[in-house]
């Protein structure tokens, strides 16, 4: 199973796509690795800085509605994965994006509009982190001397996944 | 208690329910391209298990930059046509003979009623036109695709969209998808599938169909669904002629996927087409829709008419229909790629080819490429492109580049004002 938790990067904006995520130009390459500068290139967000610290440093993603949207390319998961983010937590997915997170191993988590509001709140903290336990279905969001648990449901086949490593694995012992 | 499409789908196909609400599904076809599959095919390859699950359901096409432009390119081409020769795959189509896969694939018959399709492409639910269930999935699910014939899906709910109505002058099937995601949003569907019934469904070709259901994924939509008929019979007859003892046959054989009558849904939702007027999208996300007289006169840089939502022979007939005797504005650059060497071929024959290269188009070989940015048509920053593909995300054709969808009509009219304009003017 992968690690999980780590400091938090915001990106306060619902329906952030794919292209924006990874631009297709960069789908030539044949390699995981190879992703890594390209990391949410395209995003275009008050304050943010696809090249920056936070991003730099960041092991989890916090976003809105509809993340992932567009495109089916697993290389947005990928390019998280080799900047090592393992986990995104937003109010909703589109389905290929979170099938595509819980498939390579990763988690795609979904919380309530008003826990979100309480974690972007810790936005401008420099020591914002998240720590989760996939299995207990809780994270901490903690910062600014601050520290709060929020729960939260995969459904089983998901968690399935995450704690078999990917799907891959998953399937071939299984079909 | 009735089933819809999707459900009776999902029954026929179902392997097992390893979790309740997840169900692995037997796949009847694994499309591949170029772009999404190497790296599957690496894995099996790292893995040892490089293998595929049967010759004949998995069909492979090198379609996104072709013929390759670089070295990258070339590279991926190189390792799906050698996977395709290593492991016979019949069904491989290379520089030549390829074309967009959603064209290509259903124009030789590899899409029929009631089939479970999956490929490392959103745009798979085009194929939802024939009354298959089809998703795009990741390269982690074509991977297992390849090597066991399955995909796990949650069974998604199902919104009914009765569609009635004739289409009014300069209105088609482009226009009512926009409309649709307009009026649902960019997560309308999300987790559902978008069933579609109605007159102005009846009334449509395959191609329309195909157009309707492409953009199904523009509003989340796990796949788009048409009602088999004898629409998709007289599509699909060259190729299921010696299966059938005749036409009814095959329609008596393929409505046995129609959706019950009291099939439940999650929603229905009822459009009355008359009233429809071409529809062009305005900013960054394609629910973002106005009608083509709020957009008139927005500027433009480059004309696209081409891609698996609307480069197919019917597309070309439409758009020649109006550019026919104009030229392109001087202000403007056109390029046409028609989604596949048949439909080149057709357009050709017909004159249609000779109205565009007339009118000052650019026509290029069956490609992706501008569609998504990576060759034959790439925007630079600040340029503008009207394009009847499907999807305006910034950047999409090009970094800095904003993109209007719409219909080849509205296209067409725009390439000659220089200016997004109304085709109604032109028929």
């Amino acid at each position: 199973m992968k690690t999980f938790g780590g400091p938090v990067l915001f990106l306060d904006r619902s329906d952030i796509n794919t292209d924006e995520i990874i631009p297709a130009k960069y789908l030539t390459e044949i390699t995981k690795e190879d992703l890594k500068p390209y990391i949410l290139e395209d995003l275009k967000l008050p304050g943010f800085d696809p090249k920056g610290e936070k991003t730099r440093n960041a092991r989890v993603v916090v976003s809105r509605a509809n993340f992932g949207c567009g495109s089916s390319r697993e290389h947005a998961p990928w390019v998280f994965e080799v900047n090592g983010i393992t986990a995104v937590i937003a109010e909703s997915f589109a389905r290929i994006f979170r099938q595509n997170m819980f498939n390579c191993g990763m988690a795609a988590i979904e919380l309530p509009v008003a826990d979100l509001d309480e974690i972007f709140a810790h936005s401008g903290e420099a020591d914002a982190a998240m720590s989760i336990d996939i299995e207990a279905g809780v994270l901490t969001m903690s910062g600014g001397g601050k520290q709060k648990t929020f729960n939260f449901e995969i459904s089983p086949f998901d968690k399935a996944l995450v704690l078999a490593g990917g799907w891959v694995d998953y399937a071939d012992q299984k079909y | 208690m009735g089933k819809t499409t999707a459900e009776k789908i999902f029954d026929a196909h179902l392997v097992n329910e390893p979790f309740p609400g997840t169900k692995v599904l037997r796949l009847d076809a694994v499309l591949c391209h170029e772009i999404t599959t190497p790296i599957a095919i690496d894995d099996l390859i790292r893995r040892g298990k490089d293998r595929i699950f049967d010759t004949t359901k998995i069909k492979a096409v090198i379609d996104h930059v072709t013929p390759s432009k670089d070295t990258k390119t070339a590279t991926q081409a190189k390792i799906l046509r050698d996977w395709a020769r290593r492991h016979d795959i019949k069904d491989f189509f290379d520089v030549g003979a390829n074309g967009v896969c959603h064209a290509l694939f259903p124009e030789r018959g590899f899409i029929r009623p009631g089939y479970t399709v999956i490929m490392g492409d959103s745009h798979t639910c085009t194929h939802g036109a024939f009354g298959a269930f089809a998703a795009g999935v990741g390269t982690t699910d074509l991977e297992v695709g390849i090597l066991k014939g399955v995909c796990a899906f949650r069974q998604p709910k199902t919104i009914k969209f009765n569609v009635n109505g004739t289409l009014p002058k300069g209105v088609y099937a482009k226009d009512v998808i926009l409309h649709i995601i307009g009026k649902i949003g960019v997560n309308g569907a999300t987790d559902r599938v978008m069933e579609f019934h109605g007159s102005t469904i009846d009334d449509m070709s395959m191609e329309s169909r195909m157009t309707l259901c492409n953009m199904a994924i523009e509003a989340g939509g796990t796949s788009g669904i048409c009602q088999p008929d004898m629409t998709t019979v007289e599509y699909l007859w060259p190729f299921i002629k010696d299966d059938f003892a005749g036409r009814e046959a095959a329609l008596a054989d393929y409505s046995e996927w129609r959706a019950d009558a009291d099939a439940e849904y999650d929603q229905t939702i009822e459009i009355d087409v008359a009233t429809l007027q071409p529809t062009v999208t305005f900013g960054y996300k394609p629910d973002q829709v106005k009608t083509v007289t709020e957009m008139a006169g927005a500027p433009l840089d480059q004309i696209y008419i081409g891609s698996c939502t609307n480069g197919r022979i019917e597309d070309l007939r439409i758009a020649a229909q109006i550019l026919k005797g104009h030229k392109l504005a001087p202000n403007v650059r056109g390029i046409l790629s028609p989604a596949t060497p048949a439909i080149f071929k057709s357009a050709a024959k017909e004159g249609l080819i000779d109205i565009f290269m007339e009118a000052g188009f650019c026509v290029t070989n069956p490609t992706c490429g501008a569609c998504l940015g990576m060759s034959n048509g790439v925007l630079a920053n600040d340029e503008v492109c009207a394009s009847t593909t499907n999807r305006n995300f910034m950047g999409r054709m090009g970094k800095g580049g904003m993109v209007h969808l719409m219909s080849p009509a509205t296209a067409a009219a725009s390439a000659i004002e220089g200016k997004i304009a109304d085709p109604r003017k032109y028929l």
